[in-house]
């Protein structure tokens, strides 16, 4: 497997002829630009210390109180200093490091600027950043700049012998120690030499990368392994959150789709072959069409129930008490319908709440052998809660039907909660929870 | 062919319906039973300017029209009702929503309104009865929501007798005592027993008869509407 970082490439046995190197130099090139950006930045709290440095002498209880004074500047702006700094060093790190990068800790979003102040200062990986800022602007640039003139320095070497040609008799000559060259066959050595420092060259700037990069890295992607993983675990939450809504959009397209396209032309062809079976004398000519129009008539009230089953129209259209009630009327036991719900809803809590309902009816009608049953729908609070009651004979279990774990599976996805109650001899009563904001009241 | 040479002068209707396939397929059907299709619409502006251009007998409109693909031909069904009372209209649903058909029996004095499912246009003979139904002042619910309605067996309903059942399905798609009576193969007089019945149980106000058969389809539209609201 080729290297993922420039520490893992250091085993290799062809580093001086990889592409490592060049990587390793892009970045130390990077290093130094982004510690400028660093330096530059910090300067501003520092400001006390340079006071102390160039302006002084001042009186010894001055000093101490500059040199607290700018403690305290760079440790209160440090943590907004590192957002630029952090950010810039993410995206370098990608040069040395193709292992993938995660994310950066997410901010909780809302709230407005204070409330991403107040969680900017609570975060320990901000802290975390203005260390890496404040090592960046000071330490790491040094062994870039050791590693930059390694390089110049086997580049006169290696160029010496054209050098020393170009300059002529003029007395010119390249030196190491004591060692002269100022004729072309002297300089033959100096050449060699830069050679090996070359290859060395390789070896040391893909070390102080490697070193760099590993240290960019623990300081800027999480701690332990247990933040880096509950950062991921939200991530993934996130992610999955998206793709749910994704998933959601979609099906209300192909239902849209499939309304005002498939649905309108079948609707169109059988209003034809029924005027077609009425023109024809009867003979097997009509009797042909008129099994025609049967067999389109069927497949108008197919495609009504998949498009139904893809995305209830009465949901989108008329919002979730409608499409309860409808859920109500097709149920074989009597449902009751209680609905505090104003105004429309966002449209995964809708649907999540819809789904719950129909999946909490379909058991009932499967499994509970009760002889009525009631849904309960409010909101509150910013939560929906969707309550499905039975007076059937309990004992529900999420484990002996994939039903009620899809449902859960489900509710979780929308970051809700359910809840089941169901003692044998019953009721059941099933809870969901969604947290949502009314979109209209 | 004959049937329509009967109806002088020719109903005069304004068509709304945004699938350009559906809109030249339903307007061919109309023409060939003899109906005048003067314009049609995509939309519901397009169908109040068509409206009082045309000043037609009857409306036909879809539901589900641009922009926002909701509820506008209904909206705009209702609407026309109020100004015009005596303006014909009945409008095409994808699905059975029976708060869309109490609406809509709700407005004006519910005479002369249908509530159809779209599908209903491939049942040929049986959708231009019912055009022809709505035209003549009568109130035409699509024979579906009848069926999901009395399927539930609750609130008033469950007062009703499974004959008495039946015959307020046929009140609800338009017909008179005297059509039930002839396929149900019963008297008229036994008809209007089963009907005075239904009213009864129903308790519906002494008015004219033709108002009681409204206010009867009403009572099941709502009775879900107020129980569940």
């Amino acid at each position: 497997m080729s290297p993922q970082t420039a520490l893992e490439a250091l085993a290799g046995r062809r580093l001086p002829v990889s592409g490592w190197p060049w990587r390793s130099l892009g970045y130390v090139l990077a290093t130094l630009h982004a510690a400028l950006l660093a330096a530059a930045l910090l300067a501003v709290p520092a400001v006390p210390w340079w006071m102390v440095l160039a302006a002084g002498p001042f009186p010894a209880p001055t000093v101490a109180l500059l040199i607290v004074l700018g403690f305290v500047l760079v440790v209160a702006l440090g943590p907004l200093i590192a957002v630029p700094v952090a950010a810039t060093s993410r995206w370098r790190l990608a040069i040395v490091d193709r292992r993938p990068a995660g994310h950066a800790r997410r901010m909780p979003g809302g709230g407005g600027v204070a409330g991403w102040l107040r969680a900017r200062y609570a975060d320990p990986a901000a802290w975390r950043e203005a260390g890496y800022a404040c090592l960046l602007a000071t330490v790491m640039p040094a062994a870039s700049v050791a590693a930059l003139c390694t390089l110049f320095l086997s580049y006169i070497f290696l160029a010496s012998p054209v050098t020393i040609a170009l300059m002529g008799s003029s007395g010119g000559y390249v030196a190491l120690f004591s060692w002269r060259a100022s004729t072309v066959p002297q300089s033959v050595p100096f050449f060699f030499a830069g050679l090996v420092l070359l290859v060395l060259w390789s070896y040391l700037v893909t070390l102080v990368a490697g070193a760099d990069a590993a240290v960019t890295r623990s300081l800027l992607f999480g701690g332990g392994p247990e933040e880096r993983l509950r950062a991921e675990l939200t991530e993934v939450a996130a992610s999955r959150a998206r793709l749910a809504g994704a998933f959601e959009a979609e099906r209300r397209r192909i239902e849209r789709d499939l309304h005002d396209g498939a649905q309108q032309k079948l609707v169109a062809l059988t209003m034809q072959l029924g005027l077609a079976r009425l023109d024809l004398p009867p003979g097997p000519a009509a009797h042909a069409v008129t099994a025609a129009h049967e067999q389109a008539r069927q497949l108008m009230a197919d495609l009504r129930d998949l498009i139904h089953g893809i995305q209830p129209q009465v949901l989108t259209e008329l919002g979730l008490p409608a499409a309860l009630s409808e859920l109500a009327d097709q149920a074989p036991v009597p449902v009751t319908v209680y609905s505090g719900l104003t105004g429309r809803l966002p449209g995964q809590a809708e649907n999540t709440a819809y789904f719950a309902a129909a999946e909490a009816l379909t058991n009932v009608a499967k499994h509970s052998g009760a002889s009525s049953a009631s849904v309960t729908a409010r909101a509150a609070g910013g939560i929906l809660v969707l309550e499905v009651r039975d007076d059937g004979r309990g004992g529900a279990d999420p484990a002996t039907g994939s039903g009620l774990t899809g449902l859960a599976d489900r509710v979780a996805v929308a970051g809700g909660r359910m809840l089941l109650s169901s003692p044998p001899g019953g009721p059941t009563v099933l809870r969901v929870e969604i947290p949502c904001k009314n979109t209209s009241s | 062919m004959q049937e329509h040479k009967q109806l002088a002068p020719v109903i005069r209707v304004v068509l709304a319906e945004d699938g350009v396939l559906l809109r030249e397929g339903l307007a061919g059907l109309l023409q060939r039973f003899g109906f005048h299709v003067v314009a049609s619409a995509g939309d519901a502006a397009g169908l109040h300017a068509a409206v009082a251009e045309h000043e037609p007998d009857l409306v036909v409109t879809d539901i589900r029209m641009p922009p926002s693909f909701t509820d506008e031909g209904l909206r705009a069904a209702v609407d026309l009702r109020r100004t015009r009372p005596g303006l014909a209209v009945a409008v095409l649903s994808q699905y059975v929503q029976h708060a869309y058909a109490a609406d809509l029996l709700d407005s004006g004095d519910g005479r002369g309104v249908g509530y159809l499912l779209k599908d209903r246009v491939a049942d040929i003979e049986e959708f231009i009865a019912a055009l022809r139904r709505v035209c003549s002042g009568a109130t035409v619910v699509d024979p579906q929501v009848i069926s999901q309605l009395l399927r539930r067996r609750r609130d008033p309903l469950a007062a009703l007798s499974a004959r008495e059942q039946e015959v307020l399905a046929f009140i609800a798609s338009g017909h008179s005592n005297a059509a039930i009576a002839r396929t149900l193969v019963v008297s008229e007089a036994a008809v209007g027993k089963h009907v005075g019945n239904i009213f009864a149980k129903l308790r519906l106000p002494q008015a004219d008869d033709t108002n009681r058969r409204v206010l009867a389809v009403l009572a099941y539209l709502r009775g879900e509407a107020y129980s569940r609201g």
